[in-house]
């Protein structure tokens, strides 16, 4: 069970008759909980299968000022199967020039803290990051690292608040409590539209409970027939006003990536 | 008086009397209608209303907010009560780390720094671990506790900063980004922070605590303000119960009498008062201290003008008038005087819309208000009420030569000595105006009856500066900021800022490159240096980066293109010189030292306020100006009289001048109030001379006496009647010398000074000078015609 909101975010899926049958509000426990893991299994479950996926990253930060800069990388994702461990994702940095050829190899895990390692090439070695506490901006901005990494089935518990429009869609709001430590948030809110069990939007509560960031999905594709994902993720924190985007400018699926493309040993060879 | 106009005042007066009970019932209606907006004001905490939209300091500091982070901090220190313990100690380091953890939920925290959730960096075989300083402090041993006061202690980022370099006072730093919605913000932080602290407080006797930093100076203003309005007030009511007091003596000579005019005395400063604040209320006005004490001015200045109105009815009463003729001549001889002071006053106050600082603007608004529903109200329910209620008088005593007599004739015997002497007097003050020192420390604005005074003090003395002055030190351009020779320069300038006086901490991007560097090299020393390489140098920024939590990045010390960083400097509690000195030398050590592209400009609120004056002086001189020509032409006007008028200018320019070197003389410091004295205090001042020339000039047409008779004359008419008032108005304005609000109590006891001059002036130096410029004039040829002006 995987899936790297870099690369994904979202479930996909089509309506190969499990989802659209499944979710029937009489069908479903009363129980918030249950229902609220329920949703979150659905939008799971549609992702599975997706095997690797390669794209292209240009990230947009903008301060309350309005003045921006850009952030260029690709980002290989490698689903790995089963329920005990996260995908392994290949982070390489194409723009700013400075950090060109830097590459950032993670493998996500459910609750312990992600191993990441990270290539130099200036200094031609790889350094493991050893921090446990992860949750800062990635690259400076408003995308926390635990915000893009893979989002795993086992890392919240669930609670379904209720339906509601979005759009022109309906979606089922859930609460989405970290269960790993070290988390930046107390808890997320998330709107699953309940046509394609995707994820439209999150929000993201901070340590006093107050909301720190909104993360909306826009222009979802469908990617071999089956699998979504968003062309645009766009970030805003609430709190000093400052966005992000993230713009994927081209995604491939099951282009034959292999563990062997997600060693430590493998990051020098990259360029 | 002309006819026609004599006519107008006494068919007026006529026509209160008649309609008494209308216009009272009307002018209380509308003063209800306008006091309705009283509840709506509201107190600001915000320091940064001190500044107008355009102020060049307040933007400069916005621009740099906007690029980084908000600069709104709460200080929270940290001492053990034991003088011989440091704070590297299981319990004391457990009680900072259980404050920052709750810090975090301090309402608009967006970060919270502090000795134990510093993000140490340390290399161990090709990791690069970046964790907090301090995790369990009560698992640690004695060198565990050891090496932590090392790291800390020899941590530019952390030492008098976050943590005393003898290591016995430790801080929390709160980081603050309110949406500037609800004026409540500031408040309610403030408010989180203190209980936070209240409760931590009550579990470790042991410890000192202390709240410093901007968010709870600023949260201070509206406790300023209350308390001012709370205690200064009453005192206001001391004063106007003494003004009761002498009018009894003075003009009625009947108890009840005096009760009476009291009460309507009363009745309409309240009102004046009630109209001005619900009026700033419908105006959607928030109090700052300087206009939260217009209730004060507007009480003093609208007793002056029930005075004048109730000395001439009584003194009239007492001539054998009966109690309505002589309200109707009370109002004939006083609708004009009182109307053209009121108007200067309102005036005076009105230039200070000129003042870059806006609180005074809002102090000068709602004062004029004030003083123009103090005329209004003193032509319509104070005559409505006296025309009601019974009024009884003992006879005059005829005949009898006035001490205000032999004053007239003491100024006339004496004058060319007089001249002489009080000129000279006057230049010997003067030349004491250039030795005034403008200062203007934020902190200092609340004595050390305000508990932010007291706490910032104490972090000063134990911990770290209370003024910090920003700088965004600008590369050649994206990610620029990690070429070698922007690091080399910006360190040898942070290096450059250590060595200045009054420094104590520097918060430099360098450091972080150094601590980097060291890390990426095993934690070899040696390596404790710039990384010579931009690229390597953007690599390990990009590692620490990854390796940061929630909270603690870099983004308030890096722009988003990594082409600018920001460099904090903290001081001690500098003087405003010092201050300014200080960023005009930093500015100039960068064009003489560093790239061009490094050029910059300080920022900061404690720049802001080192500006403040000057500019403020600036832009009050044109409407300090504008403020002159009005008043001198409305004088002028009023007397007929060119040549009056240009006399005016003496007496009307002369008190302010002699109040500020007065206050060179002893006190030698002022502030921000000093920009605001002039013009308002003129308003005041002017109206002494105002009745004194009118005096003098019906003394000369009506009359035909000669200059030095015409003197005598005004000293005996109006001179008791200006000292009561005159009186009145210093001892108002003195008052206000009790706040514990700086700007409040310099303005006020300089304004009593200017008022307490002006009487002094115009009873001693323009006497003489009357008779030295107006002594040629023809008096028979316009005696016939009436003047427009009366006096009393």
């Amino acid at each position: 069970m995987k899936k790297i909101i870099l690369s994904t975010v979202t479930a996909a899926w089509v309506a190969g008759g499990v989802g659209v049958g499944l979710y029937a509000p009489a069908a479903l426990a009363d129980d918030a909980a249950d229902k609220g893991r329920a949703i979150a299994e659905e939008w799971d479950r549609r992702d599975l299968g997706f095997g690797d996926t390669k794209a292209k990253l240009r990230m947009v930060l903008q301060n309350r000022h309005g003045e921006t800069s850009e952030r260029e990388m690709y980002i290989n994702t490698l689903e790995v199967p089963g329920e005990g461990d996260g995908d392994k994702s290949l982070v390489y940095f194409e723009h700013p020039r400075d950090i060109k050829g830097t590459a950032l190899l993670s493998y996500a895990h459910i609750l312990d803290p992600d191993d990441q390692w990270l290539y130099l090439p200036k200094l031609k070695r790889v350094k493991r990051i050893s921090s446990t506490n992860k949750s800062g901006p990635f690259v400076g901005s408003e995308f926390a690292f635990e915000d893009i990494s893979a989002q795993e089935l086992g890392k919240y518990t669930y609670k379904w608040l209720r339906d509601e429009p979005c759009g022109e869609l309906t979606c089922a709001v859930l609460e989405q409590t970290p269960l790993y430590e070290n988390s930046g948030y107390t808890k997320q809110v998330t709107w699953y539209d309940l046509s394609e069990y995707r994820q439209q939007k999150v929000e993201y509560y901070d340590r006093k409970g107050e909301l720190l960031k909104t993360l909306e999905f826009r222009d979802y594709q469908q990617y071999l027939g089956k699998y979504w994902r968003a062309d645009e993720l766009f970030m805003t924190n609430h709190q000093t006003g400052k966005k992000t985007s993230l713009v994927y400018e081209s995604y491939e699926f099951q282009t034959g990536l292999s563990e062997g493309d997600f060693r430590k040993n493998t990051l020098k060879r990259l360029q | 008086m002309d006819h026609r106009r004599k006519g107008l005042a006494v068919r007026y007066a006529q026509w209160v009397i008649r309609w008494r009970w209308l216009v009272l019932i009307a002018s209380i209606a509308a003063v209800f209608a306008a006091a309705a907006g009283a509840p709506r004001l509201g107190f600001t905490n915000d320091y940064q209303v001190f500044f107008s939209d355009e102020n060049p300091e307040l933007n400069a500091f916005q621009a740099l907010e906007n690029v980084y982070t908000k600069t709104d901090t709460i200080l929270i220190a940290v001492k053990p009560k034991d003088d011989s313990e440091k704070v590297f100690t299981p319990d004391t380091l457990e009680v900072i780390k259980g404050l920052t953890e709750e810090s975090w939920k301090v309402p608009f925290a967006i970060r919270v720094d502090s000795l134990t959730n510093f993000q140490h960096t340390e290399a161990i075989g090709d990791d690069l671990t970046v964790a907090d300083l301090v995790v369990d402090p009560a698992g640690m041993d004695a060198a565990a506790l050891k090496k932590a006061e090392e790291v800390a202690v020899s941590e530019p980022a952390l030492v008098n900063r976050l943590v005393a370099a003898d290591g016995y006072t430790a801080g929390v730093l709160i980081t603050l980004h309110m949406p500037g919605e609800d004026p409540m913000e500031v408040t309610q932080a403030v408010s989180h922070a203190e209980e936070l602290v209240g409760a931590v407080r009550t579990a470790n006797p042991d410890l000192n605590f202390a709240i410093a930093g901007i968010a709870p100076l600023s949260n201070s203003f509206p406790v300023a303000s209350q308390t001012d309005m709370e205690t200064l007030i009453p005192l206001m009511w001391l004063v106007l119960f003494v003004s009761m007091i002498v009018l009894l003596r003075v003009v009625t000579g009947k108890i009840g009498s005096s009760v009476l005019a009291s009460v309507v005395m009363t009745l309409t400063v309240i009102m004046s008062a009630a109209v001005a604040m619900g009026m700033a209320g419908w105006g959607g006005i928030k109090l700052t201290p300087p206009s939260a004490t217009a209730p004060n001015i507007i009480l003093t200045i609208a007793i002056a003008d029930c005075i004048h109105i109730l000395i001439t009815m009584y003194s009239q009463m007492r001539r054998g008038m009966n109690k309505h003729d002589a309200l109707v001549e009370s109002l004939r001889v006083n609708v004009s005087p009182v109307f053209l002071t009121s108007l200067t006053t309102v005036i005076g106050f009105m230039s200070l819309n000129f003042s870059d600082s806006p609180p005074f603007a809002d102090l000068g608004n709602i004062s004029a208000v004030g003083v123009a529903a103090a005329w209004a109200l003193s032509m319509t329910l104070l005559p409505a009420l006296m025309a009601i209620l019974p009024a009884w008088v003992a006879p005059a005593v005829e005949g009898k030569m006035t001490a205000m007599d032999r004053f007239g004739d003491f100024v006339v015997n004496q004058r060319r000595k007089l001249l002489l002497s009080t000129t000279v007097i006057i230049l010997a003050i003067l030349a004491f105006i250039p030795t005034i020192e403008l200062d203007d420390r934020f902190i200092e604005y609340f004595d050390h009856s305000y508990q932010i005074r007291v706490d910032t003090e104490f972090v000063t003395d134990n911990l770290t500066g209370p003024d910090i002055l920003e700088m965004s030190v600008p590369s050649a351009g994206e990610g620029g900021i990690s070429e070698p020779e922007y690091l080399r320069n910006l360190e040898m300038f942070a290096n450059w800022f250590r060595t200045q006086p009054g420094v104590m901490h520097v918060n430099s991007f360098t450091d972080v490159m150094k601590r980097l560097n060291k890390s990426m090299h095993g934690d070899d020393e040696s390596w404790y240096r710039l990384p010579n390489d931009r690229e390597l140098a953007a690599q390990y920024l990009l590692l620490y980066e990854l390796s940061l939590p929630y909270g603690l990045d870099l983004n308030s010390q890096i722009n988003i293109d990594k082409s600018a960083t920001r460099l904090s400097v903290t001081m001690e509690s500098l003087s405003t010189t010092e201050m300014r000195a200080l960023k005009e030398r930093s500015e100039q050590w960068l064009v003489d030292n560093a790239p061009e592209y490094m050029q910059t400009q300080a920022s900061g609120a404690v720049i802001m306020f080192a500006y403040i004056s000057d500019r403020n002086i600036r832009s009050m001189l044109t409407g300090t100006v504008l403020a002159f020509l009005a008043i001198s032409a409305s004088l002028a006007i009023a007397l007929k009289s060119v040549r009056l008028g240009l006399i005016s200018i003496i007496p009307n320019l002369v008190p302010a001048g002699i109040a500020f070197g007065i206050w060179g003389m002893s006190v030698g410091v002022v502030g921000l109030a000093a920009s605001v004295i002039t013009a308002t205090s003129l308003g005041l001042i002017v109206d002494a001379t105002v009745h004194i020339m009118s005096k003098y000039n019906r003394a000369r047409k009506e009359h035909g006496y000669d200059a030095a008779d015409a003197i005598r004359y005004s000293f005996s008419t109006v001179g008791l009647a200006l000292w009561v008032a005159t009186a009145i108005l210093v001892a108002g304005f003195a008052v206000l010398a009790l706040s514990g609000f700086r700007l409040n109590w310099e303005m006020g006891l300089l304004t009593a000074l200017a008022i307490a001059a002006a009487i002094v002036v115009d009873f001693l130096l323009l006497p003489p000078l009357l008779m030295l410029f107006d002594r040629s004039r023809k008096t028979n040829d316009s005696a016939a015609r009436a003047e427009p002006v009366p006096a009393e």
